[in-house]
């Protein structure tokens, strides 16, 4: 029996890309925002931060007197996200609760501590890099690339470079055959 | 209806959920909500992730650009700030392999059942802390090196439809050159 569109769990890449391409479109037009991930994070932080040092002192700080946490626009946006994944893979059948990826296990072990370890480095390298550089792959990569924003461009082509380097070191050395990919 | 609606009032949050619902969606079924997918972008042996990209900023970039020629829309231009961008992206890049998700894409592989996605959310959220308390040395220090403003690759005279043709005819070269021919390989 042919699934329909709505239970396949992979649509075309080009057709995914484009549709983000039209929401885009749609948010400049309708909302007046562009799409964005990391700004909301940082919104967050502030009002993790908050729980312990008080959400006073922490509007007194420079960055979320910028950034101020609240319910808003993004934070909406971004756990509409989450659900939106969650529909979809629910959908297509493909929710699976993932504790340690495949291909970090082939090349790690199967261990959750040194997973977990990398994982939540990773996170806090990605937010700290987002903020730096101020945007991630949605805000630089497809909003600012989109409007020709030279900012955009230069985000895109640094972090697949630095990427690429951290891919090499961390999966080329130790792995003596080349395993061939099953995807 | 006038448009744009603002953001903050009661039709501009419902549209926040349906935007987000819609994106988190889209993001699914391209499946770059998946560790693999990511990871092996960067080992050159998936190439969805800059497919999407490519689709995603080709087809967005002119629907924004001829709203923006009729002026129908505002551009939200990010400031050409090289210290912040060059830094910041570099540290990016590694903590994209390490998680294997992007900020966006983590969020929506925590909805799949991702929970090492959950860790990396946590480590986002305080990534965000630590840059947010030390804000201000960055900010002394490193974003105002090459702060070039809001420029646009349109700003050194290129035409816009001239920076598409080139953009277009870049991203068919990798995807129907080099692309093709590693995926023709497996």
């Amino acid at each position: 029996m042919k699934k329909s569109i709505l239970q396949q769990g992979k649509w075309n890449p080009y057709v995914v890309g484009a549709g983000i391409g039209i929401l885009s479109v749609l948010v400049f037009l309708i909302v007046d925002t562009p799409l964005g991930v990391s700004t909301t994070v940082a919104e967050l932080g502030g009002a993790v931060l908050g729980l312990f040092e008080g959400r006073e002192s922490v509007k007194a700080i420079d960055y979320w007197a910028k950034y101020p946490p609240a319910i808003n626009y993004g934070l909406l946006f971004v756990i509409a996200m989450l659900v939106g994944a969650f529909v979809s893979a629910k959908i297509a059948g493909t929710f699976a609760v993932e504790m340690v990826p495949k291909l970090w296990s082939d090349r790690f072990g199967p261990g959750m501590g040194k997973r977990a370890l990398a994982a939540f480095w990773g996170g806090f390298l990605l937010l700290f890099g987002a903020r730096l550089a101020g945007g991630c792959t949605s805000g630089h990569g497809i909003s600012g690339t989109l409007q020709l924003a030279v900012s955009g461009w230069v985000f895109f082509a640094v972090v697949m470079l630095s990427g690429i380097i951290t891919a090499r070191i961390l999966f080329s050395s130790g792995s003596k055959t080349r395993n061939p990919q099953q995807s | 209806m006038n448009l744009p609606i603002d953001k903050s009032s009661t039709p501009g949050l419902v549209l926040a959920v349906f935007f987000g619902f819609i994106f988190g969606f889209l993001l699914d079924r391209g499946r770059v909500d998946r560790y693999e997918v990511i990871v092996n972008f960067f080992r050159f042996r998936d190439f969805t992730m800059l497919k999407i990209m490519l689709a995603a900023i080709v087809v967005g970039g002119i629907g924004v650009g001829i709203l923006n020629a009729a002026e129908m829309v505002t551009l939200h231009i990010k400031d050409l700030s090289l210290g912040g961008l060059l830094i910041g992206g570099a540290v990016f890049g590694v903590g994209m392999v390490l998680l294997g998700y992007c900020p966006g894409t983590g969020i929506a592989a925590i909805g799949t059942g991702s929970v090492h996605g959950v860790i990396g959310f946590l480590g986002m959220i305080v990534g965000a802390i630590a840059y947010g308390v030390s804000y201000p040395w960055w900010k002394a220090h490193v974003l105002v090196l090459g702060d070039f403003g809001k420029v646009r690759l349109v700003d050194s005279g290129v035409p816009a439809v001239v920076c598409w043709i080139i953009i277009l005819g870049i991203a068919a070269a990798i995807l129907r050159g080099p692309v093709r021919k590693i995926e023709r390989g497996r």
